[in-house]
């Protein structure tokens, strides 16, 4: 028994120097070498040349007493207010009443928000996602925001959807997963535009 | 183009992929197992290790082999995440709670990866990479290595030599799960998937507000935790997290990586036993309940809010990705299946109740599979009155009382669990949601941790020195007893002589048996488990 401990012993020391460190270290250095960019986490930068997240990372467009933006896209709510330390979903059932309350609330503000019929706000505007750090809303709900972004902004809707249709990504491959507009790379690209 | 053309378009490119690779993958997996020559990298493993490869094992030592390597496995990773604030690359984050680091280490070395922790608020680089991402490789090769002693069990004739352990282990790490981690890791990488060492810090946000950006060597981890059927995120939200799963191709790769070996496994089996067929009828079985399974997770989820679900994904992705990693033991998840319409929930439960056998975890899903190929021969054998073998084996007393044993345990863990956990107020104060759906969390936990799956319906509060207890308790019985069961019924088959086939043997290469087996399955855990499910989602779903 005790020889059988010492080689069990020596096995996973052994595994984790070669699995533990060589291998992830290795991976690293050919991730650093070849895609930096992206093995650091695809970090965007605004027009002046700051890091402001992750096109990768979705992020609240929000006041600092949280109320939303009109001259920016809104992102889909977050379980976790977009905490990149604390990713999770809210984990509430279908048949619960606490999420039923919530998507009833943020239906009509995101309706009344954008000025449009309670009807028209698609679903993923009202429930929050898997990772509380969704960068992409559908495709249906960036629609919907035009007008008022553009309003707020004081340009022409068509400007603005010229710009929504640059940040639109189809499904991979043409059938792989879903459409979705990401909205960090879709605001820069707005401040960019109007300032 | 559609939501359901494209669905059917990406299940085939995945169904075609698998088809493709899993010839080339199982031979060259039955010549990993049985090939006489070492290599040279082994050989040094060996003389590191400080034992004898050219020695074969009787089933006990084979076994001691086993439990040895995984308890030091679990003392080690235990002391890795009690001594993370004095290491370096430990991103300042302080040493994890006692329970929590107990019930950590039994996870990932049960295969399971149950986590009753946030990856990037407790677990610093050093112990992701070189403690959990290790345990990946090895719980995974741990379970080859078992599927191996087994199968050696019935091709093997009047020897009570199975093999050994540490060359197995070795073997399926060195030619198997490294070499093709290196390659998923690249092809994440390309993908977006983060790999630095970077410990994250905060951004200033386009509107002026923080936000935490994290760091880590994720696609190193996420490859063999994918292709290991582990499926411990790196970071809390797993696959789903957009550094872990940056789009939706990287995340179909995904659910190929976790199905390539499990379902390339009947081919080596066939390979390993002299005839292919026998290998292709499991391969049939475990393709029709996973093809049935997926085609519910789908019907039931149709129409569901996207609540957990991320817009990349779409829903027929994540209902692939649900119904993948829980008929696997994986446990990743791209959607959080806590939010899951009633009856689409109760699928990816049941998968896991099926005891992960289509096609399972890296090698325990055969191995459960072979064993209940074994029943149901009993069965078949029982109905027209003749002595049951399977593959030249007589099934006697003993043969039966260990297969047997092998199907009551993890029912017997996931229910008294259960049972124990509702009755009593630390087990109820956990859940998150009230009534059917509030008994489905619990139930799930323990079907999870029972049968070494790892995912969660996440609502549960499973970090309280109650849940971490005893689903720690249910994770190492529901890893260890079956797998004794197992190589001891390995000893008992090689032991055997092998029986002629006579006109009287029930071929096992045929559709006939292959749909025995299929009912078997269906039948043995549909009558165990359906009480609790009438309970907890099918009440929910129907009320």
């Amino acid at each position: 028994m005790t020889r059988q401990l010492i080689a069990g012993l020596r096995a996973v020391l052994l595994a984790t120097v070669v699995l533990g460190l060589a291998y992830p270290l290795l991976m690293t250095g050919f991730a650093q070498v070849a895609v930096p960019g992206r093995a650091d986490g695809s970090l965007v930068t605004s027009a002046d040349g700051t890091v402001v997240g992750s096109s990768l990372l979705g992020q609240g467009f929000v006041s600092a007493d949280g109320s939303p933006l009109a001259q920016y896209f809104q992102s889909r709510p977050s379980a976790g207010d977009w905490d990149g330390a604390a990713s999770g979903g809210s984990n509430l059932g279908p048949s619960s009443s606490e999420l039923a309350e919530a998507v009833a609330s943020r239906r009509a503000e995101v309706a009344s928000f954008n000025g449009v019929p309670e009807s028209q706000v698609p679903d993923d505007a009202v429930t929050t996602s898997a990772s509380g750090l969704d960068p992409g809303i559908s495709p249906a709900y960036a629609a919907i925001q035009v007008e008022r972004v553009a309003a707020a902004r004081g340009v022409s809707p068509a400007d603005v959807e010229a710009l929504v249709e640059q940040a639109t990504h189809g499904r991979d491959l043409g059938f792989i997963g879903a459409p979705g507009v990401d909205v960090l790379d879709l605001n820069l690209a707005l401040d960019r535009a109007f300032g | 183009m559609g939501s359901a053309a494209a669905g059917w378009l990406q299940l085939g490119l995945l169904v075609v992929a698998l088809a493709v690779v899993h010839r080339p993958l199982g031979d060259w997996m039955a010549r990993v197992f049985t090939a006489q020559q070492h290599w040279r990298v082994e050989k040094l493993t060996y003389r590191l290790v400080g034992v004898d490869a050219g020695a074969e094992q009787r089933w006990p030592t084979y076994l001691r082999s086993v439990l040895t390597f995984s308890l030091v496995g679990v003392l080690v990773l235990y002391a890795l995440q009690r001594l993370q604030g004095l290491l370096p690359l430990g991103n300042g984050m302080a040493a994890v709670e006692p329970a929590n680091a107990w019930n950590t280490a039994i996870s990932f070395v049960t295969n399971t990866n149950w986590q009753g922790y946030a990856g990037e608020s407790t677990m610093g680089h050093l112990v992701q990479m070189a403690g959990l991402a290790v345990q990946n490789f090895v719980s995974a090769a741990v379970g080859l290595a078992v599927l191996v002693a087994l199968v050696r069990g019935f091709v093997r004739r009047g020897t009570d030599r199975l093999g050994n352990a540490w060359v197995d282990i070795t073997r399926a790490v060195v030619r198997l799960l490294l070499p093709l981690a290196v390659l998923a890791t690249v092809v994440l990488v390309l993908g977006g998937v983060v790999q630095n060492l970077r410990a994250g810090g905060d951004v200033t946000t386009l509107t002026g507000g923080s936000q935490f950006v994290p760091g880590g060597p994720v696609a190193s981890q996420e490859a063999i935790k994918e292709l290991g059927t582990n499926g411990g995120g790196f970071y809390n939200a797993n696959s789903a997290h957009p550094f872990e799963g940056p789009t939706a191709w990287v995340s179909l790769f995904q659910v190929f990586l976790m199905l390539v070996i499990p379902f390339s496994l009947p081919r080596t089996f066939g390979k390993m036993v002299g005839d292919r067929t026998q290998g292709l009828a499991i391969l049939g079985v475990m393709g029709l309940l996973a093809g049935i399974s997926l085609a519910l997770v789908n019907a039931f989820q149709a129409g569901a809010l996207p609540e957990g679900q991320e817009v990349r994904f779409g829903g027929p992705l994540s209902s692939l990705f649900a119904a993948s990693t829980t008929l696997t033991s994986t446990g990743a998840v791209n959607s959080m299946h806590d939010s899951y319409t009633p009856l689409g929930g109760m699928v990816t439960l049941f998968n896991m109740m099926l005891g992960e056998v289509a096609p399972g975890g890296v090698g325990s899903g055969l191995y459960g599979m072979l064993v209940l190929a074994v029943v149901a021969v009993f069965v078949a054998g029982l109905m027209v009155g003749r002595t049951p073998e399977y593959l030249g084996k007589k099934l006697g007393r003993r043969e039966m009382t260990l297969a047997s044993l092998y199907l009551l345990t993890t029912p017997a863990i996931v229910l008294t669990g259960t049972a124990i956990a509702i009755a009593v107020p630390a087990g109820q104060a956990g859940m998150l949601n009230s009534g059917p759906h509030g008994l489905s969390e619990v139930l799930y936990a323990f079907t999870s941790a029972g049968n070494n799956n790892g995912s969660a319906f996440a609502g549960l509060s499973a970090n309280t020195p109650f849940y971490n207890t005893a689903l720690g308790l249910a994770m190492v019985l529901g890893r260890f007893v079956p797998i004794i069961l197992v190589v001891a019924l390995a000893g008992k088959l090689a032991a055997q002589g092998k029986v002629p086939v006579t006109t009287g043997t029930l071929p096992t290469h045929r559709p006939l048996f292959a749909g025995l087996l299929t009912a078997v399955v269906l039948v043995v855990v549909g009558l165990t488990y359906f009480p609790v499910l009438a309970l907890g989602p099918l009440a929910e779903g129907l009320s």
